[in-house]
């Protein structure tokens, strides 16, 4: 009879239909890593470095009002990419944690480790606890007293941390990126060197195939060492502008092997052990690409010495206290 | 998703980081306004849920046991102020006078416990942010604290929001701080304080006072609080001129104080002995600005100077032909 075959599957249908299906934890947390990573690599990197007078973010972002990077507290600054209203509700809770912990103690007390350590804990909640991980990729950087003690964080969607000796490439394309950054990058740049690495690094293809930046569509800050109090300022419109054009001239002056187009036009691959450029005559952009050491990947380029305290690392403006203004009696 | 909160456990910082703590860290207080309640807005962590850009509204549903003032719980309400709280030190005379584009604050030294100098080398006077200042008089102890969080509260929005409060915005959030005291000081410990700034919307240094139940008062012009505050304010009527410059400004306040200290017990006049002068800042278009301890000492000497010849101080026409 034509009825009965096709009733039965019928109901096997309904049943397999109520019943839950089986996914393996390992499945379970595999879809929702792979969710995030999607998440993050829509976006475009960042990069957080140091140079000689503190530490330097550089994000491309066009708003001036939504930001990726800001002040957590006196010392310590906070960089993400991602979903805007994720990281900015963890940017606020990571402000509420170092106020109330320097309210409670001492403002000494707050450090880029502890904070990165809530994040982790937080994130790492977040990634087990709910069905939506954070699509979220962060930074703590701290500058301390000497360049020695600064420190950067990265924490990631799963509440991973690692401790980034000076300097960092997140979001988007972030393996190219870094490898950009580590041959440009050298201890004891000056400002302008460490942001012109930066750039050079920003514009790696597989990252917006962007190599011209306008300033409306950069967001940079430091964290400047010498000042004291709240070190965290942001360099804008005028000044950001001149130091756009202290990055300009050094390609025209110098043949273009510099550019970061051929530096990784051949390919590197985003696994493969980045080279080290040894830099001549202190400035990071004057690479010889024929001079390639392979190195580990979480070894800082550390051939160049200190060049000396960065010159126009003192950026003012901002309001924001700090600093002693001009006598006003 | 839903986290237990171990409400009955939250304490003290440390306790969540060691891992002694049930539950997320900074977990919302039930008893509090609804706003602030822990997984609200789908947020499952911790005090994700918990951002106001209020550090005090932040204190008061997390720990309110750290706002300044706060008594023991279990300490009868009802108590009249005990000599143990009268023996506190207490801090004494604050001056404050418009000046040119700005303002100038100055305190004196001295803290008193009941009849006695509790402490010579107090600082009453300080920086609550970029463009503004403040001073307390009163409970030493209470006042060191409500200056620190008014620091951190101004601070705190200005990270949260990204934008500092306006003059006005800043001088009110202070009157509900002085509110929030009002039980503790009740119970005698008073603390009041006198806010300065500079407006940078109308270009002038700006006079905030209060009293035990908030405020703002708006004072024009120049005004004094503390125990020497009448004398104080006695002197500086005489000695204020409209659009003093700040170093002039600076020279009123010192005298000023000087006066409060010859007639007031409480209050401390340059030590020339220890060298300890007032404390004086100014706050302009540049910002807020502590005079270092060689200025503030010069223009002590001046008035200390003068005083040789003339211990009543400058004198002003008769009439105001």
């Amino acid at each position: 009879m034509p009825p009965q075959p096709s009733r039965l599957p019928k109901v096997k249908e309904a049943s397999a239909v109520s019943m839950p299906f089986y996914v393996s934890p390992e499945q379970a947390m595999r879809d929702k890593a792979d969710y995030a990573r999607k998440g993050i690599a829509r976006g475009r990197s960042c990069v957080a470095l140091q140079y000689a007078g503190g530490i330097l973010m550089v994000a491309p972002n066009p708003s001036s009002a939504l930001h990726k990077i800001s002040e957590i507290y006196d010392r310590i600054a906070f960089a993400a990419v991602g979903r805007y209203n994720e990281y900015e509700n963890l940017r606020k809770a990571g402000v509420t944690y170092a106020d109330i912990t320097g309210y409670q103690f001492d403002r000494n007390d707050v450090t880029a480790r502890g904070i990165a350590n809530w994040y982790a804990q937080t994130l790492g909640t977040i990634f087990t606890e709910s069905n939506k991980p954070f699509e979220v990729e962060i930074v703590v950087a701290e500058v301390g007293a000497r360049p020695g003690d600064d420190q950067i964080y990265r924490i990631t969607f799963d509440g991973s941390v690692t401790d980034e000796p000076g300097f960092v490439a997140f979001g988007g394309q972030a393996d190219q990126v870094s490898a950009a950054l580590k041959d440009r990058y050298s201890e004891g740049m000056t400002l302008s060197e460490a942001f012109a690495a930066a750039l050079a690094a920003l514009s790696a293809p597989g990252n917006g195939e962007r190599t011209e930046f306008a300033p409306s569509q950069l967001e940079v800050a430091v964290l400047d060492r010498a000042r004291d109090h709240r070190t965290f300022r942001r360099i804008r419109a005028a000044r950001l502008e001149e130091l756009l054009q202290e990055t300009r001239p050094a390609p025209a002056a110098e043949p273009e092997p510099e550019s970061a187009d051929s530096a990784t036009a051949d390919g590197t691959p985003a696994d493969s052990a980045p080279a080290d450029r040894t830099p001549a005559g202190g400035t990071p952009a004057d690479g010889t690409p024929g001079t390639t050491t392979p190195s580990g990947p979480s070894s800082p380029a550390d051939t160049e010495p200190p060049t000396g305290p960065a010159p126009g690392s003192s950026d003012r403006g901002t309001g924001l206290g700090g600093g002693p203004p001009s006598s006003p009696l | 998703m839903y986290v237990c909160y171990d409400y009955g456990r939250r304490s003290a910082l440390g306790s969540f980081f060691d891992g002694s703590k049930a539950g997320p860290p900074y977990a919302g207080d039930p008893r509090m306004s609804g706003r602030l309640q822990g997984p609200a807005g789908g947020s499952p962590s911790g005090f994700l849920g918990l951002q106001t850009s209020s550090f005090t509204d932040f204190l008061a549903a997390h720990s309110p046991g750290l706002l300044p003032g706060r008594m023991a719980p279990g300490a009868p309400a009802e108590v009249a102020p005990g000599q143990a709280i009268r023996d506190l030190p207490h801090a004494t005379t604050i001056v404050a006078a418009t000046c040119e584009g700005g303002v100038v604050l100055a305190g004196d030294r001295r803290a008193t416990a009941g009849s006695m100098i509790a402490k010579r080398d107090v600082e009453k006077v300080f920086r609550s942010d970029e463009f503004s200042a403040m001073g307390y008089a009163g409970t030493g102890s209470v006042g060191i604290e409500f200056v620190r969080l008014f620091q951190v509260e101004l601070e705190h929005y200005e990270k949260m929001e990204g934008r500092s409060l306006s003059l006005v915005g800043k001088a009110n959030r202070l009157a509900f701080m002085v509110r929030g005291n009002l039980a503790a000081a009740m119970q005698g410990l008073v603390v009041v304080p006198l806010f300065v700034g500079y407006d940078e919307d109308t270009d002038r240094g700006r006079i905030f006072s209060y009293d035990v139940a908030g405020g703002p008062y708006e004072e024009h012009r120049f005004h004094s609080i503390g125990s020497g505050s009448l004398f104080a304010r006695g002197a500086l009527k005489k000695l204020y001129v409209d659009d003093m410059s700040a170093a002039d400004a600076a020279l009123a306040c010192v005298q000023a104080l000087y006066d409060a200290a010859d007639d007031d017990s409480a209050t401390g006049g340059p030590d020339l002995t220890r060298r300890l002068f007032p404390v004086i800042a100014a706050v302009t278009a540049d910002g807020f600005r502590k005079l270092s301890e060689a200025e503030s000492e010069e223009i002590a000497e001046q008035v200390v100077r003068g005083r040789m010849t003339h211990p009543d101080g400058p004198s002003v026409p008769l009439s105001n032909g």
